[in-house]
C-alpha cells in the first residue's frame, strides 16, 4: 500500500510527471501553474528525475521544445494556464498535427482581458478544436492519476493530451492524495517508443509543405494530401475513447481507482434532475445534489471527465429519459452559449430517446464564488422552467453582478 | 556521380591553392539535383557546403521560409538530412527541443542545425533565438539573410536595407537602416559567431568545420543574395554577393569570446586596402531604383562606420 500525502493539485501533477519518467520538460511560469515547473526543476537538479529541463522564454517556446523533443524520441512534458495556453495556440495545432503524445497539465484560469489570475475554464475550452484530447480532473487525486493515464493513452494513440484542473481550487488546495509506486507506474507505462527514430542513413523531412491533392512518392505509392493527414487525426480521435477507457481500466486494476468511465456519475441511477459539469464544479454539484435529495428532489451529477474525444453516446445514454438537466459551465462560446451545453443538445439530435429539458448556466468566471446554495437555486429554477415550458434558449449568467 | 566531378573541377580552376579546405570536402551531396527554389538563389550554394561540413548525423530545424520550399513538397524531398519543420517564430525552441531530446536519450553525437531566414530571425524568431542563445543550447543557428520576406513575395523585414523597394514599401523605399543583428547576438556572449556569404562557399565550409567542434550556441549570419527580390539577373548572384563583401557592406569575420577575426576577402581588404564604394552594388539592383541620394549617403555612412569599428576590433 502506497502512502497518502497531502498535496496541492500542482504538486500532484508534478509528481505524476516524475513517476511517468518524463525525459524533456520545458516550461514557462504562470500563476497558478508555477508550482509544477518549480517542483520538477528541483527534482531534476537533485537528480531525483533524469530529465532535461529547458527553462524557455515563453509558452510558445515551451510547446515548441516539447514538439521537437517528442519528434526526436523523448517523452515530453509541459504545463501552463490561461494566457500562457493562449500564447501556445499555434503550437497546439502543430503538436496534434504532428501526432505527438505530449501531455500537458493545465491549471485552469480565466483569460485576460481584463486580468484575472483566478479560475475558470475558458482557457482550455478555447483550445477545444486544436486536435488535443482534454481530460478534466475533479480533485488532486485525479490530477495525479490522470496525467499517468494520459501518457498511456496518448502514446498509444499518438495524440497529445491536456489534463485540466481548476486553478487555485485544486492547484493550490491541499488534499490527501494516494501516491503511486514507481514500480507499478513503470509496469503500467512502459518507456516511450517514438513513431519515428532518427536515422542518419534514412533521413526524413517531418511536417513539410503538403498539397491538397494526394501525390505519388518516388516509388509511385500515393501519399495523402493535407485533408488526408487531418482526416487520420479525426479518425484516431473518433476511435480514442475505447483506448482511454482501456487505459483507465488498466490503471484501476493496478492502483484500485478505475477511470474506465469517461463520465463521473454521482447518484444518477434514479435521478430526475441532473447537473452536468466539468472539473471541481462536479464536486460542488455533488454537494448540491445531496442537499436537493434531502428536499425530496431526485438529483444527480454527471461530471464530464473526458471532454475530447467527446463522449456523446455516453452522455446521451446517461441523460436520456431524465426530466431536467442543468449544464453548468465555467466557459462560454461568446455570442451563443456554453460549448458543453450545445454539444449535449447535439448528442440528442436524430436520436429516438426522450431528451430532458436542458438549461445552461455560466458560472464562476474569473473565480467568482459559486456555492452549493447557488446550485440549488439553479436546480429549482431549471425544474420550474421545465414544468412551465419556459426553458430559455439563452445561457443564464449566475451572479455576475 | 559525373556531375559532381565536373563541378569540382570547375571549383578547382577558380580557387587559389591552400585558400580553403573546400577541395577536401566530402563528395557526398546532401542536396540532390533539382529543387524548388528560384534560379540563382544564394541559399542553396551555402546550404550545400554547410551540410557537407556537418555530415549526415545532423537534424535541421526549418521555420516557414524559402528553405521550406527547397526541402520540397510531401512526399518528396531533395535534401538528404533529417529535417524538422517548425513554427515561424519557433526555430530557436525547436532546435533546443531536439538538442534536449538527444541529450536525454544519449545521442549527443548528432548536430542540431537551425536554418531560418531574416524574417524568422531578425523579426519573428528573435525571442526564441535569444532564449536558446542565453541558455547556451548546443545548436548551430544560421540566419540566411536575403533582406526581406522573400518566400511570401518580397515584403519588408527589419533586415531590409535603407532605400530598398519591397512589396510593402512599394512607393517610398524603406526609410530605416538594416538592423545590426550580429551586435544583438554578440550581447549573448556566444562561444562562436561568424558572418559568411554564399558567394564564398570555401569560407562557409571552413567556418562550419570549425563551428562543429565547438559546444554551445553557435550563430552564423549568412548573406544570401536573392535575384527575385533584389531584381538583378539570376546569373549575377555570386557577383552581387562578392560586391557586398568587397564594398564592406557584409564583411566576412568571426567572433570568438569577443575576439574579432576578419577572414577571406575582408581580411585582405583590411591588410591591403581596396574597399569599394557601394554605388555599383546599388546600381546593379532594381530594388534600389527609387533610393534617394541622401539614402545612398546614409547607407555608405553606416557601412563605413561599421567597417571602421570592425577593423579596430580586429586590430587594423
Amino acid at each position: 500500500m502506497e502512502q497518502t500525502l497531502i498535496l496541492t493539485g500542482a504538486q500532484a501533477a508534478a509528481e505524476a510527471a516524475r513517476l511517468s519518467r518524463v525525459q524533456v520538460i520545458a516550461a514557462y511560469p504562470i500563476t497558478p501553474q508555477s508550482k509544477i515547473p518549480e517542483t520538477l526543476s528541483a527534482y531534476v537538479e537533485r537528480g531525483v528525475l533524469q530529465a532535461q529541463f529547458v527553462r524557455v522564454e515563453s509558452e510558445h517556446s515551451a510547446m515548441g521544445v516539447c514538439i521537437a523533443a517528442s519528434i526526436a524520441g523523448a517523452r515530453a512534458f509541459t504545463a501552463t494556464s490561461a494566457n500562457g495556453l493562449a500564447y501556445m495556440h499555434e503550437q497546439l495545432h502543430w503538436a496534434a498535427g504532428s501526432r505527438l503524445p505530449i501531455v500537458m497539465p493545465v491549471a485552469n484560469r480565466g483569460v485576460a482581458a481584463p486580468w484575472t489570475i483566478l479560475n475558470d475554464c475558458q482557457d482550455t475550452i478555447s483550445q477545444r478544436d486544436t486536435g488535443w484530447m482534454q481530460i478534466y480532473c475533479m480533485n488532486n487525486q485525479e490530477a495525479l492519476d490522470l496525467v499517468v493515464v494520459a501518457f498511456k493513452a496518448a502514446e498509444q494513440l499518438l495524440i497529445p493530451c491536456m489534463v485540466c484542473f481548476d486553478g487555485f481550487l485544486l492547484s493550490h488546495t491541499f488534499m490527501p492524495v494516494s501516491m503511486l509506486g514507481q514500480e507499478d507506474v513503470d509496469s503500467y507505462l512502459p518507456p516511450y517508443v517514438p513513431f519515428h527514430t532518427l536515422d542518419a542513413d534514412n533521413p526524413v523531412n517531418i511536417n513539410p509543405v503538403i498539397t491538397s491533392d494526394p501525390i505519388a512518392d518516388p516509388d509511385g505509392v500515393m501519399s495523402p494530401g493535407y485533408m488526408g493527414i487531418r482526416f487520420r487525426l479525426q479518425k484516431s480521435l473518433e476511435e480514442a475513447l475505447p483506448v482511454l477507457r482501456q487505459a483507465g481500466r488498466e490503471f484501476g486494476e493496478i492502483f484500485g481507482r478505475s477511470y474506465e468511465d469517461p463520465l463521473f456519475r454521482y447518484r444518477t441511477e434514479d435521478a430526475d434532475f441532473v447537473f452536468v459539469a466539468m472539473g471541481a464544479l462536479a464536486g460542488e454539484a455533488s454537494e448540491a445534489a445531496d442537499a436537493l435529495r434531502e428536499k425530496g428532489v431526485k438529483a444527480g451529477v454527471l461530471g464530464v471527465r473526458v471532454y475530447r474525444p467527446f463522449p456523446a453516446a455516453e452522455l446521451y445514454e446517461a441523460l436520456c429519459g431524465r426530466r431536467v438537466a442543468a449544464v453548468i459551465e465555467k466557459a462560454i462560446s461568446y455570442g451563443y452559449e456554453g460549448a458543453l451545453s450545445s454539444e449535449i443538445k447535439a448528442s440528442f439530435y436524430a436520436k429516438s430517446g426522450p431528451a430532458p429539458a436542458i438549461t445552461n448556466y455560466i458560472v464562476s468566471l474569473g473565480g467568482k464564488d459559486v456555492a452549493a446554495a447557488d446550485l440549488i437555486q439553479v436546480a429549482t429554477e431549471s425544474i420550474a422552467a421545465a414544468k412551465s415550458g419556459t426553458v430559455s434558449d439563452r445561457a443564464r449568467w449566475l451572479g455576475f453582478e | 556521380m559525373a556531375w559532381i566531378r565536373i563541378e569540382k573541377k570547375q571549383i578547382k580552376g577558380k580557387l587559389m591553392s591552400g585558400q580553403t579546405a573546400l577541395l577536401d570536402s566530402p563528395e557526398q551531396e546532401y542536396i540532390l539535383p533539382g529543387n524548388r527554389l528560384c534560379a540563382g538563389c544564394g541559399v542553396t550554394i551555402a546550404y550545400r557546403f554547410i551540410l557537407k561540413a556537418l555530415g549526415k548525423k545532423t537534424v535541421v530545424c526549418v521555420p516557414a521560409s524559402c528553405l521550406t520550399i527547397l526541402h520540397g513538397i510531401y512526399p518528396k524531398t531533395p535534401v538528404m538530412a533529417t529535417t524538422v519543420n517548425n513554427t515561424f517564430a519557433g526555430t530557436g525552441a525547436a532546435a533546443s527541443g531536439i538538442s534536449a531530446a538527444l541529450k536525454a536519450t544519449g545521442r549527443e553525437d548528432w548536430h542540431v542545425l537551425a536554418m531560418a531566414g531574416d524574417g524568422g530571425t531578425f523579426d519573428m524568431g528573435i525571442q526564441s533565438l535569444s532564449g536558446a542563445a542565453e541558455r547556451g543550447e548546443n545548436i548551430i543557428y544560421v540566419c540566411y539573410d536575403n533582406e526581406a520576406y522573400m518566400n511570401t513575395g518580397s515584403q519588408r523585414s527589419s533586415a531590409t536595407p535603407v532605400g530598398a523597394v519591397t512589396t510593402t514599401t512599394p512607393i517610398n523605399p524603406k526609410e530605416q537602416p538594416k538592423k545590426d543583428f550580429m551586435k544583438i547576438m554578440e550581447a549573448h556572449s556566444l562561444p562562436y559567431m561568424a558572418a559568411v556569404s554564399s558567394s564564398y562557399p570555401g569560407d562557409v565550409y571552413n567556418k562550419f568545420l570549425k563551428a562543429r567542434e565547438i559546444k554551445g550556441t553557435r550563430f552564423f549570419h549568412l548573406s544570401a543574395p536573392c535575384p527575385t527580390g533584389w531584381w538583378y539577373p539570376t546569373k549575377d548572384t555570386v557577383k552581387i554577393g562578392k560586391m557586398m563583401v568587397e564594398a564592406c557592406i557584409f564583411p566576412l569575420y568571426e567572433v570568438e569570446e569577443d575576439r574579432v577575426s576578419l577572414t577571406g576577402k575582408s581580411l585582405s581588404i583590411a591588410r591591403s586596402g581596396g574597399k569599394k564604394p557601394i554605388d555599383d552594388y546599388i546600381a546593379m539592383q532594381g530594388r534600389f531604383k527609387k533610393i534617394l541620394p541622401e539614402q545612398v549617403r546614409e547607407f555608405q555612412r553606416l557601412v563605413d562606420k561599421r567597417w571602421e569599428a570592425l577593423l579596430a576590433r580586429a586590430g587594423y
